[in-house]
């Protein structure tokens, strides 16, 4: 990879954040609803992206810090009927102290044991989740009302129900994510990262303290997924088991995959490329999912490092 | 009478090219212009869109189909009958996967892409509950057939009813006397460890209870268990009677398990007929099910006293005498709630007609009719039964059925009165704006 120039990468992120502001304008009522959760969940896969894509680190149950953002910020509205603000830091506190927890015992572990402890402990709370269904609701899940999805400040409140409000605050925490992640990747930290993928011994050589470094990857992964899990809850109304399942661990592995790992703008393209993909063959038939799977098999034929990892390789070496 | 000073006063008009050419143009813009002529016309003719939530794919897909099939036949006889206030009745199909985060995704599809006048015939009760705010947000008649107690506890919001189909906490509460007077007295419950079993659990007790009968045991049994046997040993001796509501694939190696435990000496078994919807009830591994008890919504083989109205709608969907696809015995129907989709249908026809709705401008309007009904007579619209609505609470009541398996086939030997199935209402939706 070629190194780029600050100012030509801070000018692609913000182009693609005017865009996107442009792209509310234009977009007819049902894409504008559709890209907004897009972007939150965008957010989630560029969280899982920290970890995979620059550390190299491959988790199977990135859902458990989703599903923590998720229910610590709508629990703190349903049962403790805490504003906005306050449940979605509760959202983003329960993903920060979890990531710690499971990073400080799954990174015990490399490789395939990884893979299979972070699928543990997922298991594990999306079961306390079931277990714990007279608070969580277990697998039916429970609804946020609408009332109280309210920003307020002073005089002024933000309705989040309100398609615009609620596009505007996906696309702000969208931007506000993929800033921190460009800033990261870009920074010192970002770099031992990058080395600790490539070659972890040779990275402590050099006095790096790599179990540390990974710890932070970890939490900064885990806190950032949580953030996306606590958008959709207060943005979307619905807390329910089902994002903590294994299927949601899955999601964002596949999403980083087609959108290109270790790129800072392959998650939200990968996000975008599924959810579009499953919208428009759903419509033609109830196999949709093999047309996804031959989709994703073409892609990793021609696209083995995803959308814009090829795209890097082969055309824009500078790309972040 | 000539107004020659007026508009009228043809005489002085000269037609040039440029004039001419004017018009034309103004009246092509006219007849493409997309408010003016569609406009006027959807006001009269146009078809009503019903957005239906189907669980095509995911775990829901045999109820799905089914669900199809019945709301085929449904549109199939209004539309025959004259459509609803006029005008002829089109559905429109989104898959949800049975998976809520993408139902909430299609109920957006529907009011925003589709621009249905409703969304419809959702039955899985966490696919119910994470579309139901993006229906409340989208100010969205959405009218579900889950049986979830959901709908009935208000903790959804106004555009959210369930008015074909009673919701489980009033099925549980009607089947209690006659358990009590007809099975025993000392009952142990085995129910899955999530929300669909935690129902059970918790509204049988006290319903048996007000009957003088006892739950003396109650064995969880979380959903990733593929064997049973261990957890027999926790059936008490003195149980009478084992109420049992194991759902998914499971339970045919349940069933099976529970007679090589018990042998031909054991106590009387009621189950509801959710597990073996879809699934032949001579399955091999069955067997044991013989003589045993089932709730069933509606049955599923048909019945020596059947109505009229019960034996059309059973010819409409295309079901034999069996429960089965007519011409596919092996394609088992999930006839004890798809009857629901019919019944809503036929409610949302009449709150429409009660409505004078004529657009999406009017789906307020169908709110407030549709919680103004209060009574379904048994007929060719509700061929399952009589029911009443409560309107506050946005829920149907109505007979239940209770079925012995007698020689292969499931028999109904008692039916519930509406009565036995109500309960105090929790909330009251008409508070919420609309």
């Amino acid at each position: 990879m070629s190194e780029a120039s600050p100012a030509k990468a801070y000018a692609l992120h913000l182009g693609v954040i005017a865009l996107l502001f442009v792209l509310s304008f234009l977009l007819p009522d049902y894409y504008h609803g559709l890209l907004a959760r897009i972007m939150v969940l965008a957010v989630f896969a560029m969280g899982y992206n920290m970890l995979f894509g620059y550390v190299g680190l491959l988790s199977l149950g990135h859902a458990m810090f989703f599903g923590a953002g998720l229910y610590g910020a709508g629990l703190a509205v349903i049962q403790l009927g805490w504003s906005v603000p306050a449940a979605f830091a509760a959202g983003l506190g329960c993903g920060a102290v979890l990531s710690l927890i499971i990073g400080l015992l799954a990174l015990r572990t490399t490789g395939v044991a990884f893979m299979i402890v972070t699928m543990m402990f997922a298991q594990v709370v999306y079961l306390a989740i079931l277990y714990f269904a007279a608070w969580t609701g277990g697998d039916q899940g429970m609804v946020v009302p609408q009332p109280t999805r309210v920003l307020t400040f002073g005089a002024t409140s933000l309705d989040l129900t309100n398609p615009t409000v609620r596009y505007m605050a996906a696309l702000g925490l969208f931007s506000l994510v993929l800033l921190i992640t460009l800033a990261v990747v870009r920074s010192r930290y970002g770099r031992v990262l990058v080395a600790i993928r490539e070659n972890e011994e040779r990275t402590k050589m050099l006095g790096y303290d790599t179990f540390s470094n990974k710890l932070a990857a970890v939490i900064v992964s885990g806190t950032i997924c949580a953030t996306s899990g606590a958008a959709y809850a207060l943005l979307f109304g619905y807390v329910g088991s089902s994002f903590a399942s294994v299927q949601y661990s899955i999601l964002p592995l596949l999403w980083v995959l087609l959108g290109g790992a270790a790129t800072t703008l392959g998650p939200l393209l990968g996000t975008l490329f599924m959810y579009y993909v499953i919208d428009v063959t759903s419509g033609y038939t109830s196999a949709y999912l093999l047309i996804v799977g031959v989709a994703l098999i073409l892609l990793v034929l021609f696209f083995p490092k995803g959308i814009l990892g090829t795209v890097r390789q082969r055309w824009l070496g500078w790309l972040p | 009478m000539t107004d020659k000073n007026g508009f009228f006063d043809l005489s002085k008009t000269t037609l040039t090219r440029r004039t001419a050419l004017k018009g034309l143009a103004a009246g092509a813009g006219l007849a493409v212009a997309p408010g003016f002529v569609r406009y006027s016309q959807a006001q009269s003719s146009a078809p009503i869109k019903i957005g239906f939530q189907s669980h095509r794919t995911g775990i829901g897909a045999a109820y799905g189909r089914w669900y199809e099939k019945t709301t085929a036949a449904a549109i199939k006889a209004i539309n025959a009958a004259g459509g609803i206030n006029g005008r002829q009745v089109e559905v429109i199909i989104e898959d949800d996967g049975t998976d809520p985060g993408r139902g909430a995704e299609v109920v957006g599809k529907f009011a925003t892409q589709h621009k249905t006048d409703i969304v419809f015939g959702t039955l899985f009760s966490h696919v119910v509950i994470g579309s139901a705010p993006a229906a409340g947000e989208a100010k969205m008649p959405y009218f579900v057939v889950s049986e979830g107690h959901h709908v009935a506890s208000t903790k959804l919001n106004r555009y959210v009813f369930q008015p074909g189909i009673t919701d489980v906490k009033s099925q549980i509460q009607s089947m209690a006397p006659w358990i009590a007077a007809n099975a025993g007295k000392k009952v142990t419950q085995i129910f899955p460890d999530f929300a669909f079993g935690y129902d059970h659990r918790d509204y049988l007790p006290p319903a048996l209870k007000a009957q003088g009968a006892e739950v003396i045991a109650q064995i969880a049994i979380p959903p990733t268990e593929s064997s049973f046997t261990k957890y027999f040993p926790q059936i008490p001796p003195e149980t009478e009677v084992i109420y049992h509501v194991m759902v998914g694939p499971a339970v045919l190696t349940f069933v099976k398990e529970l007679g090589e435990f018990y042998g031909s000496n054991r106590p009387q078994l009621f189950g509801f007929i959710d597990s073996l919807e879809a699934v032949d009830i001579n399955s091999p591994g069955l067997e044991f099910l013989d003589g045993s008890h089932f709730w069933e919504g509606s049955p599923r083989y048909a019945q020596p006293d059947d109505t009229e109205a019960q034996k059309a709608y059973r010819a409409s969907v295309g079901i034999d005498d069996n429960g089965a696809a007519v011409g596919d015995p092996k394609d088992v129907s999930t006839a004890a709630h798809m009857f629901g989709c019919w019944e809503t249908l036929y409610v949302v026809k009449k709150a429409m007609e009660d409505a004078g709705y004529k657009g999406p401008e009017d789906r307020a309007k169908l709110v407030e009719a549709t919680e103004a009904l209060k009574e379904f007579a048994e007929g060719p619209e509700h061929p399952q039964g009589p029911k009443t609505f409560n309107g506050k609470i946005h829920q149907c009541f109505g007979i239940q059925n209770i079925s012995k398996v007698e020689g292969g086939k499931l028999k109904v030997v008692h039916k519930t009165k509406i009565e036995e199935g109500l309960y105090e209402a929790e909330g009251d939706y008409t508070t919420q704006a609309l």
